[in-house]
């Protein structure tokens, strides 16, 4: 931002010169563009999804995040304790307002800007990835524990810890007749690893991906690694209550849930991201908007499918054989970590 | 040495003498002492740790431990504000309702095939793993605790959990059971809180007062999936 003042002279004398030939023209101003005092009087967004009174706030924020852009200056190494201190500098207040910010997403609220003002942190997309990694471990072996009551021929006990294989090699026979090792993993291992995955490998290439990009937009430069992690965490946090939500065994009411959820995420995603690719070609911003919003709808199903999956009405006990694989349900050939042959 | 003992006593002797010059002459009468005592007024009150205890016996050596611990452990079920736990903080505690938990918790490895619960490495590292990411949550959002400290303080607090899980597999020798899973239901939500509250009670005064909120909830959630690992716990 060192042109800083330059870009605002210039789009003031841009927007006063567009004003003389069209008196009665509206002139947009873009929301998160750095400008003087002075240019609120000319915005005057009729229509534009970004309206007038958030203009008079975004400047205010300029200013503030100016300044402290300019306290952040000087930041201690990366092998010095207080580097990573830098990151865990919220107040709770400011974290339940993050957390709220992503869950209301509105279209002129742009979440970095508007929440993180330029102070990313890493409380928030840690612990949110935890709890619901262990969240979904917790509810999705409550489900199979509530099917067991609604149908007792179902024998499963509940486990932590376990998948409901027993956490060692199975065995089951390939094409051949040759036995063919799968180790099915614990679910809260499955969970955490899938979760932490998306949210700081999706990130980093979102964001390799805008500073590649970078050279597009001059104006509006690209959010930083951390932002783009947090603007990630928070958005998952919705997904907590839709999972303790799901353990209602009815199906179109978890689909209803997930599709609202995926909604409010998606959509507080796509709002950051918007200003940031709007300058961009069409195709590459709805080719980048929708691959981000189609990763979010795998990450739930995902999870919906591999933790809840529904349980075939009608079930037969499987007996004890003497043979060396441990069966207690017979899931559904497609899955992955199915591994009877019943 | 008799030579440097005369030579401050004659201040007015401005002569220079050679060194050490009359050292030749010097023979010590025998009614001088040369021998005495020098006793620090202080040192009655100042607890010598590395001489003392090198010589006491093993019992005593384990005994004093021991005490230390048990009277961590009342602290522990009584919570007051007192800084006991955080002044003298040690492991043993720790390490003794790990061990326990973890060896009630592991399922027979007879029945491997239907699983009971978690191996007992899988306790450990779950508790061990997780008391020090807290303990790096707590000191990264600016708390005033050492590693140790907080360490020793999230151990102590396992206590109750461990007597939960003791309860729970009396409990579950009467058999399966809808009162049976009330019963350890309750048990483990009442340790569970107990828990919370005695940890809660030494962490919270080490954050500043606007982020307690965020140094406890890793807490309540560590001892959340402890006390499911408990309630889960079926042996087969």
């Amino acid at each position: 931002m060192a042109a800083a003042d330059e870009l605002t002279f210039h789009e003031f004398e841009e927007a006063t010169n567009l004003l003389a030939e069209t008196p009665d023209a509206a002139t947009t101003s873009r929301s998160d563009q750095p400008t003087s005092q002075g240019h609120v009087a000319v915005a005057v967004g009729s229509g534009d999804s970004y309206g007038a009174e958030d203009e008079v706030e975004e400047e205010s924020d300029k200013a503030a995040l100016l300044q402290e852009k300019q306290h952040q200056q000087q930041q201690p190494g990366f092998w010095t304790f207080s580097y990573y201190q830098s990151f865990f500098d919220v107040d709770t207040s400011q974290v339940l307002d993050r957390i709220k910010g992503s869950l209301l997403p509105r279209p002129g609220h742009n979440f970095v800007r508007h929440y993180l003002r330029n102070r990313p942190d890493l409380y928030g997309p840690f612990w949110i990835c935890a709890t619901l990694a262990f969240v979904l471990a917790v509810t999705g072996n409550l489900t199979l524990v509530l099917a067991q009551r609604r149908d007792p021929s179902i024998h499963y006990s509940p486990q932590f810890h376990k998948g409901k294989q027993a956490g060692r090699p199975n065995a089951w026979q390939g094409p051949g007749g040759q036995g063919v090792t799968v180790l099915a993993l614990p679910p809260v291992t499955v969970a955490g690893i899938s979760i932490y995955c998306y949210a700081w490998l999706v990130p980093l290439a979102l964001w390799g991906f805008l500073r590649w990009r970078k050279g597009v937009r001059e104006r509006v430069g690209p959010y930083t690694f951390l932002e783009t992690v947090c603007v990630y965490g928070y958005s998952l946090f919705v997904f907590i209550p839709m999972v303790v939500l799901w353990l209602i065994p009815v199906p179109w009411l978890q689909w209803l849930f997930g599709a609202l959820a995926l909604g409010l995420s998606a959509a507080g995603l796509v709002f950051t991201l918007w200003p940031v690719v709007r300058e961009d070609t069409r195709l590459v911003a709805a080719a980048l908007l929708s691959t981000v919003v189609l990763l979010h709808a795998l990450l739930a199903m995902g999870c919906k499918l591999y933790f809840f999956q529904s349980l075939p009405p009608e079930h037969v006990a499987p007996p004890h054989q003497a043979a060396s694989l441990p069966t207690n349900i017979p899931l559904s050939p497609t899955l992955p970590r199915s591994m009877a042959p019943s | 040495m008799a030579e440097a003992e005369e030579s401050p006593g004659d201040p007015g002797t401005a002569s220079p003498r050679p060194l050490f010059a009359g050292l030749s002459d010097i023979s010590i009468s025998q009614d001088i002492p040369v021998e005495g005592e020098i006793t620090i007024p202080i040192r009655s009150r100042i607890r010598e740790f590395d001489s003392s205890t090198l010589n006491e016996s093993v019992h005593s050596t384990i005994m004093r431990d021991l005490k230390a611990v048990g009277k961590k452990f009342m602290h522990v079920l009584y919570p007051r504000k007192s800084n006991t736990l955080l002044r003298d903080w040690d492991l043993w505690g720790p390490l003794i309702l790990c061990v326990t938990l973890a060896l009630m918790l592991q399922r027979d490895s007879a029945d491997s095939e239907k699983d009971g619960g978690p191996q007992f490495a899988e306790v450990f590292v779950i508790v061990w793993f997780g008391a020090v990411t807290i303990t790096l949550n707590s000191k990264l959002l600016g708390g005033n605790i050492s590693f140790f400290q907080s360490l020793c303080v999230l151990g102590y607090c396992i206590l109750p959990l461990t007597v939960a899980m003791l309860i729970c597999r009396l409990v579950l020798l009467a058999g399966p059971g809808p009162i049976n899973f009330m019963v350890r239901l309750f048990v483990v939500i009442v340790m569970f809180a107990w828990s919370i509250v005695a940890s809660t009670a030494f962490l919270a005064d080490s954050q500043p007062p606007n982020r307690r909120a965020l140094a406890v909830y890793p807490v309540f959630l560590f001892y959340f999936v402890i006390s499911w690992m408990i309630l889960t716990f079926t042996p087969q």
